[in-house]
């Protein structure tokens, strides 16, 4: 590969297992003996579980066991845990109803797993999993949030009366009052965010191996975060102290969030395992996991922005409801209180902003994360609302977002964020020129020529990742803290193992976090591997979501590498008779200033390792380790321009360009953070034009599969004109924002105010299909008409 | 129980297997040859696309029992001794993959489509092309180049040969 240091594009080292099929993910893993589960599954969205009946699937062929919630329960496993605690209003902590891995009593979505069989064949135990008889009593259930926390719902959990989990209030409420009084416009609206299933192409899988002799488990799992996975198997879910569990996730295909959680299945395998004395098998079918993968958004806002009589925002206000499904999923209260509000000033100046959130159970699957978590339901939240305004006061998107941007930094919103660099007008610029924004009209009019309405619509994005500092996120309700560690292992011929806590899942970590000991010490990329999720090899570490790999991740091998240069430096100096201050590293050489004494990368490690001549009292080796914690969310932000052509006759809308400018600081390799853009823009796309989870009004998902879910294909979607501006972050030591998530939260509302603008028609919802834009079209020319 | 026999990767193979045994589970649990994918069970996501015959098929649609006696080449296949195939090279210099599980299905899509249309692929015939296979990571920009790429290079060896 070559040394290619921070900034290259350098191609991914990687790829060569994944293009020839030697890729390594949890479902090609075999062992001896092994068994395979599958889950008995609830059909009713809510139901009382009266009987269940095995005696028919035991005698099938191949079948070793079936097992029950009744069992789990005895053997002392502990039910599935929220981390983040989040108080009401009035001080109360949130109402959090029993969640077990197996349900024995009372089923409260569809899918919901109520027994499991341990057969010879996957073939098998799906065949004896259908013959476990299951006798339900049906409740009265409930899908809609609003209708959830009426009188006379029917009620989920005896803890959450009208199924309210927490009714949670931010900002300066009698301010934002205050300033409604003197508002010189109000514009209003309700804002629906749609259900997403985060549909990682690689189902979730678990194997699970328990060693009697050792009492040792191992789960080889499709985890983002290996080492939290193994924290809440052990510290609540007891299936075995930390010592004694280990958790591999190896090749991981996608996670978007989805793959974040300890989900009931990996669980009861791990469980089945000691139970049936054979390692155990599960991989999830792809209509299982839109039933059980935690699904994303949900939102149902009503907002109102006031206006001074210079246009000038002087308050927003903001009432969500926030549909968490049928269980509180791990992080699944911070994403509508603390990832989401705190984002709700966007990039603009407003004195004062007041949200309140309700969050409600309904018969569901558990809603929680997924790719931008929280930011894209701000997102979409503010700029449909500031397109809006715009509109109504007769100012450009541009003029009226301008008025209002940041333009000095640090800024303190009055809704905790304190936002540390950024040049607003920097991307909006970018934008507006690269999607030829002055030659909209003639284009339109060319459009509306051949009977189709064109239109154009903008969204200025912020969002905050690198999630998170740790006190910080503990004052807010965080049950862990969210620093990262790394370790960087010299070897005695100066080849360098990188241990780190961040997973990649597709994220390219193996070339670019190689990328950053490249520039530091000028070796080639290919004397570098970087080792990650694997409990055994890795100390500790918080793994991968919240675009958090490059700002913590990195930093963390920053702060090692600091460790190891200093110690090399020493050994140089020493070994060469000069001073340490004079020692130079370059090509991979440690050079003595202003002579030609010099060392080479693997002579300096390897006397590290023979330790016959180190400084006086050295410890032998080259070994150091660090750990990160962030000193602030970092802010990446950008405008995103989407202009559309709406066939009139069928509702159809055609992206006809999409531009990016977007400030991620600096970068270290831009190939992949323009695939990371290319792919959080597609999955935007997909939610402004695409996706939705549907029930029905009995609590099936109508939408279970990908004949009726309809994932972006390639002809859904442009290519897309990127372009990056840099502020660098000033919070960590490499300057970088985080670049994962910003594509999924930017790009939805810049989708639909292009739909709305071309059919001058406001009142439109995610996903904008054909149906919905062809209904208000006709509305639209009626209106016209009359 | 059926005894399945044929020619995959170029070598003869047989095993025993359940009837309702797919191609997909054929390949990657008799054969253990594991690149090929499973990513839905509605033959949506084209992660199992193989080639069977010298044709893209969805080897989750078929039966093993039908490919018996066939020439069957999954991704494991396509590399010749430590030279890559071309699409495989076009996907790694475009940055065609992320977190690499569609890719095994796309690269074996991609092969057969370079082989029907030759050089004669532009970016709109690829993305209709693109139908049956899902990727969530790269948003199918990369792809899409790596394919034109793979199609453009393709056809200019075959015309210098010619």
């Amino acid at each position: 590969m070559g040394v290619e240091g921070i900034g290259a594009r350098a191609l991914r080292k990687e790829d060569k297992r994944f293009i020839t099929g030697k890729g390594r993910y949890t479902d090609d893993i075999v062992l001896p003996r092994m068994g395979y589960a599958a889950f008995v599954r609830s059909p009713h969205a809510h139901a009382k579980v009266v009987s269940i009946d095995a005696r028919a699937a035991l005698e099938m062929p191949g079948v070793d066991a079936v097992l029950t919630g009744d069992q789990l329960v005895a053997d002392g496993i502990g039910n599935i845990i929220c981390g983040w605690m989040i108080h009401s209003k009035d001080g109360s902590p949130m109402n959090m109803g029993a969640w077990r891995a197996l349900e024995p009593e009372i089923v409260r979505h569809v899918g919901q797993a109520v027994a499991v069989v341990i057969a010879d064949s996957q073939g098998e135990a799906k065949d004896a999993a259908d013959a476990v008889v299951v006798e339900y009593e049906e409740l009265p259930a409930v899908v809609d949030p609003i209708a959830a926390m009426a009188d006379g719902a029917p009620q989920l959990h005896p803890e959450a009366a009208n199924n309210l989990i927490f009714d949670w209030d931010i900002g300066d409420e009698a301010a934002v009052n205050a300033a409604f009084e003197q508002a010189a416009h109000v514009t209003k609206m309700e804002v629906h965010n749609n259900r997403l299933v985060p549909n990682a192409m690689e189902p979730r899988a678990a194997v699970a191996d328990y060693n009697e002799a050792e009492e040792h488990h191992t789960l080889y799992t499709t985890s983002q975060n290996p080492h939290v996975a193994r924290l809440v198997l052990s510290a609540f879910y007891n299936i075995a102290p930390e010592h004694k569990l280990r958790v591999i996730a190896p090749d991981v295909g996608g996670g978007f969030g989805s793959k974040i959680y300890i989900y009931p299945e990996e669980m009861v395998c791990l469980w089945a395992s000691k139970r049936v004395g054979r390692p155990v098998k599960w991989v999830c079918d792809r209509t299982e996991a839109f039933l059980t993968d935690a699904h994303g958004r949900d939102h149902r806002s009503e907002a109102e922005l006031a206006l001074d009589a210079d246009n000038k925002i002087i308050a927003f206000r903001v009432k969500t409801v926030a549909n968490l499904g049928a269980y509180m999923s791990l992080f699944s209260s911070s994403v509508p209180t603390y990832l989401y509000a705190t984002l709700l000033s966007g990039q603009y100046d407003i004195p004062a902003i007041h949200c309140n959130v309700k969050t409600v159970y309904t018969n569901t699957t558990p809603v929680d994360a997924y790719r931008g978590a929280g930011r894209p339901e701000a997102t979409y939240l503010v700029e449909r609302i500031m397109e809006t305004a715009a509109r109504e006061v007769g100012l450009s998107p541009a003029d009226f977002r301008r008025k209002n941007f940041i333009r000095s930094f640090p800024h303190q919103t009055p809704v905790i964020m304190c936002y540390d660099a950024g040049d607003y007008d920097a991307t909006l610029d970018a934008a507006l020129k690269a999607i030829d924004y002055d030659g909209f009209a003639a284009r339109k009019a060319e459009a509306a020529s051949r009977g189709k309405l064109r239109g154009i619509g903008m969204s200025c994005y912020i969002e905050a990742c690198g999630i998170a500092p740790s006190a910080a996120v503990g004052s807010l309700g965080a049950g862990v803290g969210l620093w990262e560690s790394a370790e960087v292992r010299v070897n005695p011929v100066g080849t360098i193992e990188v241990l780190t806590g961040a997973h990649s899942h597709g994220q390219g970590h193996e070339t670019t976090f190689a990328q950053l000991i490249s520039e530091r010490f000028g070796l080639d990329t290919d004397a570098v591997s970087i080792v990650h999720g694997d409990t055994d090899k890795v100390q500790f570490g918080m793994g991968t979501y919240g675009s958090r790999s490059g700002a913590v991740g990195m930093s963390a091998v920053v702060k090692a590498l600091d460790k190891v240069e200093e110690k090399a430096k020493k050994i140089a100096a020493h070994l060469m008779e000069a001073a340490e201050g004079d020692i130079q590293i370059e090509g991979g050489e440690l050079k003595v200033a202003g002579t030609d004494k010099k060392l080479t990368f693997t002579e300096v490690a390897l006397a590290a390792y023979t330790a016959h001549n180190l400084p006086e009292g050295m410890e032998p080796g080259l070994k150091e380790g660090a750990f990160y914690d962030p000193t602030n969310f970092t802010f990446p932000s950008g405008t995103y321009i989407c202009e559309v052509e709406v066939d009139p006759e069928t509702g159809k809308t055609a992206i006809i360009s999409f531009v990016a400018a977007d400030d991620f600081g600096n970068i270290i390799n831009p190939m992949i953070v323009e695939g990371q853009v290319h792919g959080g823009l597609t999955q935007g796309i997909g939610q402004a034009l695409l996706e939705n989870a549907a029930y029905d009004e009995n609590g099936q998902l109508i939408t279970a599969s990908y004949m009726d879910y309809c994932m972006p294909r390639a002809d859904d979607v442009p290519s897309y004109q990127l372009s990056t501006h840099v502020t660098e972050c000033p919070g960590n030591p490499l300057g970088m924002k985080g670049c994962g998530e910003a594509g999924a939260i930017g790009s939805p509302p810049a989708v639909i105010n292009a739909i709305t603008d071309a059919i001058n028609n406001n009142d439109l919802t995610m996903p904008a299909t054909p149906e919905q834009v062809w209904q208000l079209c006709q509305g639209s020319m009626k209106m016209a008409a009359e | 129980m059926t005894k399945v026999a044929m020619t995959l990767n170029g070598k003869k193979v047989q095993a025993d297997v359940e009837d309702r045994t797919l191609l997909v589970h054929y390949i990657r649990e008799a054969q253990g040859l594991t690149g090929t994918h499973v990513g839905c069970d509605t033959s949506q996501c084209g992660a199992c696309v193989v080639h069977v015959n010298g044709k893209a098929v969805k080897s989750c649609s078929m039966l093993a029992a039908q490919a018996a006696d066939a020439e069957v080449v999954t991704v494991e296949g396509l590399a010749k001794g430590g030279d890559l195939h071309p699409v495989q090279a076009a996907f790694r210099e475009h940055h065609g993959l992320q977190c690499g599980f569609c890719t095994p299905g796309m690269i074996m899509t991609a092969v057969d489509m370079i082989n029907r249309y030759g050089g004669n692929l532009d970016e709109k015939t690829i993305r209709h092309e693109l139908e049956g296979n899902i990727c969530r990571c790269t948003g199918y920009q990369n792809i899409v180049k790596a394919i034109k790429s793979a199609a453009d290079q393709m056809s200019a060896m075959k015309t210098a040969a010619e």
